[in-house]
């Protein structure tokens, strides 16, 4: 696919995003200004989710990408975040409306790219194939133009999955978060911790 | 029967005292109040509220956005406040946009308790030359009292709400008198890195004070130190500090502490004042003003009736308005005795004048020696365990600092809960890692940032100020606030001056700052009111020409209308000033047992 053709592809994508993006605003509440605190919410009880099927193959595919499984951890698809990023653009707040905008039009930007570049889908192409798109888009600061809007999506994508991913009971084990437990009493730093940075 | 209906308030023909407002300001009073025997019918705008209610162990997993902001819970999800934050559905207010002007933020809580629920416990004394600035630098407004006057009521709030600290003996940053504080936190290991490098810098980190039981009050010795000769009130506060439980070392105190750890309102001041049978209170009362006897003196204040919407009109002998400072001005200027235009008690036209927030200004960074450290738990009392008290008088005396007044410093760091945001944009650490190196990096970097946040104090200026609103009502129907606001140099270049003293700070500690230190101090300081500060309005003072009220915080012109809020304050030093709040309605609450015992109220 040529660069002409790219552009159609965005064009294309961009003109059906501020429609989705009226429906799903439309279809959800606010959760208002004094919610239940004490209950346990899922993705989807407060406002429908919105991702058609083929979004959420991608966003699975992103997500474990940027958080794939290792040792130490699952990946970030495991852990919940799909749905997390199905609730987050699909909510009816300012910030969320933004992020739908830009995860929406990047992963339709993603796809266009996938074909422009290896004549296939993004659920398509192979790993190397993808990494080599990623590797492009990783960092705003070092992209090149044309991948700029790229970037910006990808950069934002990667922060919402590991907000997602770091939030989850599995993404605190793996960062060896240890708290939000009663403790008798606050002892301060280990003597170990101490040594290490040089104050015992 | 301590809660009570609009109706049966009004209905109650015997109250001594009402007190608009049930936060730091209201619930101080009222406790002083009701303790000493004196009925009191407290009126809050907002819902009942409990710290049952509190999410303390929740974590965002459970939450909606994984508990990150919204426009309806603007410090996340469970944040202890409820219908506030920055807007209230239906309550508006304006931000003057004219020449010159920056825009004004105005936080509210609508709940019992207020804002107390989720502050941040920082309780910090006002020195000796806060009150009489002008005195030092010819800048600002004198207090009508000095240190000395509110120094036995600082002692009694930190005595009764528990407040930990240490005495460092440092200029202008008062001791506390033997057996008020408690010790305070171990610090943790960024504490102890952040203490090393300022006294490179030459400046000192000493123990934060916060309004958290370390330990258990002594509740044996302190009701008779707090209400010397009152065995009622000796016995119900001993009671109900035993009830009291100490921090677990666990969960925020901006969610609000169900155990009572903390010092909140709804947890500390309104329990003891329900257990003396002399308090009501009527939730969802919006007061609009304040009303008149025929003799000029309040007779009480008419509210609607928010489950209803009706006007009720409630009586006493004496009036406190304790709303918040923006609210307490607007009531009095919402009150309008024989059509006047200007408010009540306005006759020297300084109702509104003087608004003050505190200045603000933040930068954070990342150190190298924080990095991959054991795991241990760092969470503490949820807020400093240490702070930087403002260290630069002699440098301003020498004249080598272009602002005057100062500012301490707060800071954090920590392997705290992971947020939502914890690790964003960490980018400008990996350079863009993604994948397995990304999963490396972010256990590289988890716990390694530290934040500093500089709070000063700003200079009353005649451009800071609120008024009413010509047009715009809320949905009761009460005109609204409007703001105006501009910072002078004296504010923009202390901000500054913090974005260069923290990133010496975080380059001494090896650290790298995230975002470059910002030079331009229109740029580095924070909107007005969104330290949520906010000061001033009706201020105290000796001359009725000059000030709106007197020293007992009592207006000029209505001899039985007082103000129990930060509005009589004169000036907003870097402290932040929930404490001086407390201790200075304490003080207020004493004066009008006296009068009401001397039957001149």
């Amino acid at each position: 696919m040529d660069r002409r053709e790219t552009i159609k592809w965005m064009l294309a994508a961009a003109a059906v995003i501020p429609l989705a993006r009226l429906e799903a605003a439309d279809a959800a509440k606010p959760y208002g200004t004094d919610p239940d605190l004490q209950r346990v919410y899922h993705p989807g009880e407060l406002w429908p989710l919105t991702l058609t099927p083929e979004q959420r193959k991608q966003v699975t595919l992103l997500c474990d990408t940027i958080v794939p499984a290792d040792a130490v951890s699952p990946s970030a698809s495991q852990v919940g975040v799909v749905d997390l990023i199905d609730e987050w653009i699909s909510a009816p707040y300012p910030v969320q409306q933004q992020d739908r905008d830009l995860v929406l039009t990047g992963l339709a930007w993603m796809d266009s790219e996938s074909q422009r570049r290896f004549s296939q889908p993004l659920l398509e192409i192979t790993p190397p194939q993808l990494h080599a798109i990623c590797d492009d888009i990783c960092w705003v600061a070092k992209a090149r133009p044309e991948f700029e809007q790229g970037a910006r999506f990808f950069a934002r994508y990667r922060d919402l999955t590991t907000g997602g991913f770091y939030t989850s009971p599995q993404g605190r084990a793996d960062l060896r978060y240890v708290g939000n437990t009663p403790l008798p009493r606050f002892d301060g730093p280990p003597l170990e911790v101490l040594k290490k940075v040089g104050l015992a | 029967m301590p809660f009570i209906s609009a109706r049966a308030a009004a209905a109650h023909k015997d109250y001594d005292v009402i007190v608009v407002g049930s936060g730091a300001g209201g619930g101080q009073i009222a406790y002083t109040l009701t303790l000493e025997g004196v009925r009191v019918l407290m009126l809050e705008a907002g819902r009942k509220y409990d710290a049952s209610e509190a999410a303390m162990f929740q974590t965002p997993d459970v939450a909606p956005l994984r508990g990150m902001d919204t426009p309806d819970k603007n410090f996340g999800f469970y944040d202890a406040t409820i219908d506030g934050g920055w807007q209230v559905p239906g309550e508006p207010y304006v931000s003057a946009t004219g020449p010159g002007e920056t825009p004004f933020k105005w936080w509210r809580a609508r709940m019992l308790g207020g804002r107390t629920n989720h502050w941040g416990r920082i309780s910090l004394r006002n020195g000796p030359y806060d009150f009489k600035p002008r005195a030092r630098d010819g800048l600002g407004i004198d207090w009508p009292i000095g240190y000395d006057d509110l120094a036995p009521y600082y002692d009694k709030v930190e005595m009764l709400v528990g407040v930990y600290g240490a005495n460092d003996g440092l200029e202008n940053t008062p001791n506390s008198s033997p057996g008020c504080l408690l010790p305070p936190p171990k610090p943790i290991v960024s504490d102890l890195l952040v203490q090393k490098h300022t006294a490179k810098l030459g400046f000192p980190t000493v123990a934060g004070h916060r309004a958290v039981l370390t330990q258990a009050l002594d509740w044996k010795t302190v009701p008779a130190k707090l209400h010397p000769g009152n065995l009622t009130a000796q016995k119900i506060l001993a009671a109900d500090m035993q009830k009291r439980v100490p921090c677990f070392w666990a969960t925020p105190c901006g969610n609000g502490c169900s155990i009572r750890a903390n010092y909140q309102s709804t947890t500390v001041h309104l329990p003891p004042a329900l257990a003396s049978g002399k308090l009501d209170i009527v939730t969802d009362a919006m007061v609009s003003e304040v009303t008149l006897r025929k003799d000029g003196r309040a007779s009480g204040v008419r509210f609607v009736d928010r489950h209803t919407g009706q006007t009720v009109e409630v009586r006493a002998r004496a009036v406190v308005l304790a709303a918040s400072a923006p609210e307490s001005v607007r009531i009095l200027l919402n009150s309008h005795p024989s059509g006047s235009a200007q408010g009540l008690a306005n006759s020297s036209g300084r109702l509104g004048r003087y608004l003050m927030d505190t200045v603000g200004s933040s930068l954070g960074g990342q150190i190298p020696l924080l990095e991959n450290l054991p795991p241990h738990n760092e969470e503490g009392a949820s807020g400093g365990h240490m702070y930087v008290p403002w260290w630069g008088y002699k440098a301003q005396a020498a004249g080598k600092l272009d602002f005057p007044r100062g500012y301490h410093i707060e800071f954090g760091g920590g392997r705290r809960m992971p947020g939502f945001d914890s690790l964003e944009g960490l980018e400008w650490l990996t350079g863009g890692s993604y994948g397995v190196k990304l999963k490396e990096d972010a256990r590289r970097y988890y716990g390694s940032f530290v934040g500093f946040s500089g709070r000063g104090e700003m200079i009353p200026n005649d451009n800071s100020y609120c008024e009413i609103d010509p047009t715009v009502k809320d949905r009761w129907g009460i005109p609204v606030l409007k703001f105006h606001w501009q910072w002078s140099e004296h504010e923009t270049r202390q901000a500054a001056h913090m974005q260069k003293t923290f990133a010496d700070i975080i380059e001494s500690m090896g650290g790298r700052v995230r975002d470059a230190p910002e030079a331009d101090g229109t740029k580095a300081i924070s909107a007005g009111g969104s330290i949520i500060h906010e000061i001033g309005g009706a201020i105290m003072g000796d001359d009725p020409q000059t000030s709106v009220v007197n020293k007992w915080c009592q207006t000029w012109e209505v001899s039985n209308l007082f103000l129990a809020d930060g509005a009589p304050f004169p000036s907003n030093a870097d402290k932040n000033p929930t404490l001086t709040i407390m201790a200075n309605a304490w003080r207020v609450g004493d004066h009008i047992v006296d009068r009401l015992r001397r039957r001149e109220l």
